[in-house]
């Protein structure tokens, strides 16, 4: 489902991802974890599209298509969808102006018709039912006061509503607390099927106490340094990242 | 045809005998006694009307064009316009769509706006304008059969001379300013409205059912009076780029709402803001009114401004009668190289008034846009209050907003009110809703309808659906 190869990045001329390579298939969950400064946020941001980074080597395929060639927007439509760190604010958009536009977005790049309004109710009922919120967030505006776990929860959300193929989480972990954690946990797995794959970056072992993966990656210094299952995980809590550096790479 | 009849109209009432020759349609540039005069013959008026204009010709003479408004324009040369030209013949007029800049087309295609409207809007030849002459007939029953008069000012001053010689002027007078003085000595055409004692106009009012609405020029005055207990809705303006060969445009509207009364009037401005230099673009400086002079009366302003290269306009309300009620709601978008200095007044005379101000304003592109609002509260206007929020909307680092709110307060007990922000719409908010599939041209005017819903919410229904569709065609392009 999504294929990078030999993924070379800079932001403002320095290179911060050196050479990743990775591949994740439909079904899978992956993880990638590494100490503060090692890339994660530049490969995440990439995958995304943000401005201000530039890949200058290696290739990224999502679902057979070039990702660098595809606008963030199309990008979305395409079902890769990125759960944020900080969701911006957005004063005067209703939540659920967003969501229904977001869907509809998704509904035309597939030549569908929009959803007519009942069935949406319906489905955002379900969906705001399954992430234990209130009603009252689909008339409050985007992430408008939110606290962090309030955000945090609304991003998955529009994931379950999105559906998408490849959900980036993006440290979705943090600022929330145990009750939070469990309910972001419980939306993320719910997207688990065979047809689709998360992919984690994250900087505690916690999250996958909660969202078990099946591969874990380290990243060092731009570059994957080690990979194993969620074994992997468990020892890099108890024994930091100094020793994976020591070792050879995988 | 409408204009055939005028013609005739003109031809029967040459009795007074002025001077300048009749047959003429067009007076050659500049402005004096004779071009006045010329004017009134040709619309047919009485003498007392002659006199008032001339009255405001020489106030004019005697002010300056205002100069504390935050824009920058050239002097403008009042010898160099032509007061009074017939509407241009067919045979100067384009042909057909295809001799029309496909710029426009398209923007009407966006709008949504009717096949058999965007010809007329295009200024194409066309003899029957929107097919409109059945509608016309049917509107023009019913609302007689409500006793109510809608007419232009031209044809009221002829049928109804007692009515208008009653109130015109009576809330903006001749020399009430620069622009109006010049509206008051030569303007030649616009609106009537009279709504009966207790009437509630059984339909909402726009100049666009008005068959001869076509060619209104440069210089409108509308007049709109409600007596006791009346009710009405009018709508001016229309949502699609309206282009016009008259470079100045100064307008003046008076309101005038007697006892319980209860006068809502909306506006959609899109007069042409020029190319992307600014080059070309309308100058619009308008004075709009409303007094409310009965007790419990009510005038409500609610206008959305996209088009004209400079736009000077403060729709306000005299507060006279007790418990009497003003609101304004206004959206402002400039882009490219608009400016915009627009506001209002709010004058507290009558006791226990109130007023509410919604001013949202949302600059682009290298465009500058101000708010300038007064609240006035006399000292004998106890008990009266004031709410005004006044936000901006910055799109783009070049373009500016500014604002401009004076309070005069003249009693300690009244409650006056005022919020203001300024935000920016953020590359990290655009970058979100495309994160979510959204195009940029959706989530900039997303989160731009998102801003002016207080005001969206105030527009009779269909023009708030066409206001949303201007907004963004009016950004297009503007981030980026």
């Amino acid at each position: 489902m999504l294929e990078i190869k030999d993924l070379h990045a800079t932001v403002e001329g320095s290179e911060i991802l050196k050479g990743i390579t990775l591949t994740i298939n439909p079904g899978e969950v992956h993880a990638i974890m590494g100490p503060n400064g090692a890339g994660k946020s530049t490969l995440s941001a990439v995958l995304a599209g943000r401005d201000g980074y530039e890949v200058t080597q290696g290739t990224i395929t999502f679902d057979g298509k070039d990702l660098m060639e595809m606008e963030v927007e199309e990008r979305a439509q395409a079902g890769l969808l990125m759960g944020f760190q900080y969701p911006v604010e957005i004063p005067g958009v209703k939540n659920i102006y967003l969501l229904k536009s977001a869907l509809n977005a998704q509904r035309a790049a597939q030549g569908l018709e929009e959803m007519p309004a009942p069935e949406f109710m319906k489905l955002i009922k379900e969906k705001i039912g399954f992430m234990k919120m209130d009603s009252s967030f689909l008339h409050r505006a985007v992430n408008e006061g939110f606290s962090g776990g309030e955000k945090k929860r609304n991003e998955i959300l529009q994931m379950l509503v999105l559906q998408p193929k490849l959900a980036l989480l993006d440290e979705i972990d943090s600022g929330l607390d145990i009750d939070a954690m469990k309910v972001v946990a419980d939306g993320v797995n719910s997207l688990r099927d065979e047809n689709r794959a998360i992919l984690m970056v994250t900087h505690y072992q916690r999250l996958l106490d909660h969202i078990t993966p099946d591969q874990v990656h380290v990243l060092i210094d731009g570059r994957i340094a080690k990979s194993g299952d969620r074994h992997l995980a468990e020892e890099l809590e108890a024994r930091g990242y100094e020793w994976v550096v020591e070792e050879p790479a995988a | 045809m409408a204009t055939e009849a005028m013609e005739q109209l003109a031809r029967r009432e040459y009795k007074q005998g002025f001077v300048t020759d009749i047959e003429s349609d067009t007076v050659p540039p500049g402005l004096d006694e004779s071009v006045i005069a010329f004017i009134s013959q040709k619309k047919g008026e009485p003498q007392w009307m002659l006199d008032w204009r001339l009255e405001a010709y020489h106030q004019w003479l005697k002010m300056t064009s205002p100069s504390w408004a935050h824009l920058d324009y050239p002097p403008i040369d009042y010898q160099a316009i032509s007061y009074f030209s017939a509407p241009k013949k067919p045979e100067d007029r384009p042909q057909s769509l295809d001799e029309v800049d496909p710029k426009l087309l398209e923007t009407y295609e966006k709008l949504g706006i009717p096949l058999h409207e965007r010809a007329a809007l295009a200024g194409v030849a066309v003899d029957a304008v929107f097919d409109s002459v059945s509608v016309t007939t049917t509107f023009r029953e019913k609302l007689a059969e409500a006793g109510v008069i809608f007419c232009s000012i031209s044809e009221a001053i002829r049928e109804y001379p007692e009515l208008v010689r009653q109130y015109l002027g009576t809330v903006v007078p001749q020399g009430d300013n620069y622009f109006a003085a010049l509206n008051s000595a030569v303007f030649t055409d616009g609106s009537f409205v009279y709504i009966p004692e207790g009437v509630t106009c059984p339909m909402e009012l726009s100049t666009y059912f008005r068959i001869n609405a076509a060619n209104t020029g440069q210089f409108e005055r509308t007049l709109i009076v409600c007596d006791k207990r009346a009710q009405v809705s009018y709508l001016e303006g229309c949502t699609a780029p309206q282009r016009d060969e008259n470079q100045l445009h100064a307008a003046v509207v008076e309101l005038v709402a007697l006892e319980d009364a209860y006068i809502k009037y909306s506006t959609v401005q899109n007069w042409y803001p020029g190319d992307e230099d600014g080059k070309g673009g309308i100058y619009n400086f308008v004075t709009k009114r409303g007094d409310c002079r009965g007790d419990r009366s009510r005038i409500s302003w609610t206008q959305v401004e996209t088009g004209s290269a400079i736009t000077w306009k403060y729709p306000s309300c005299l507060l006279r009668g007790n418990e009497s009620k003003g609101e304004f709601y206004s959206v402002a978008v400039t882009n490219g190289r608009q400016q915009a200095d627009t506001g209002t007044k709010m004058i507290h005379i009558g006791k226990n008034t109130s007023s509410t101000i919604v001013s949202k304003g949302i600059a682009a592109g290298k465009s500058n846009q101000s708010y300038r609002g007064l609240v006035k509260v006399s000292p004998r206007a106890t008990g009266s209050r004031n709410f005004t929020q006044c936000d901006s909307l910055l799109i783009g680092d070049k373009c500016g907003a500014h604002t401009f709110p004076y309070q005069e307060i003249g009693n300690s007990r009244s409650t006056i009110e005022h919020e203001a922000t300024t935000s920016k719409i953020g590359d990290d908010q655009l970058f979100y809703c495309k994160s979510r599939g959204i195009s940029e041209e959706d989530a900039v005017s997303m989160i731009v309808n998102g801003f002016c819903k207080d005001v969206f919410q105030e527009l009779p229904m269909e023009f708030a659906v066409e206001a949303e569709a201007l907004l963004s065609v009016t950004l297009e392009g503007s981030v980026g």
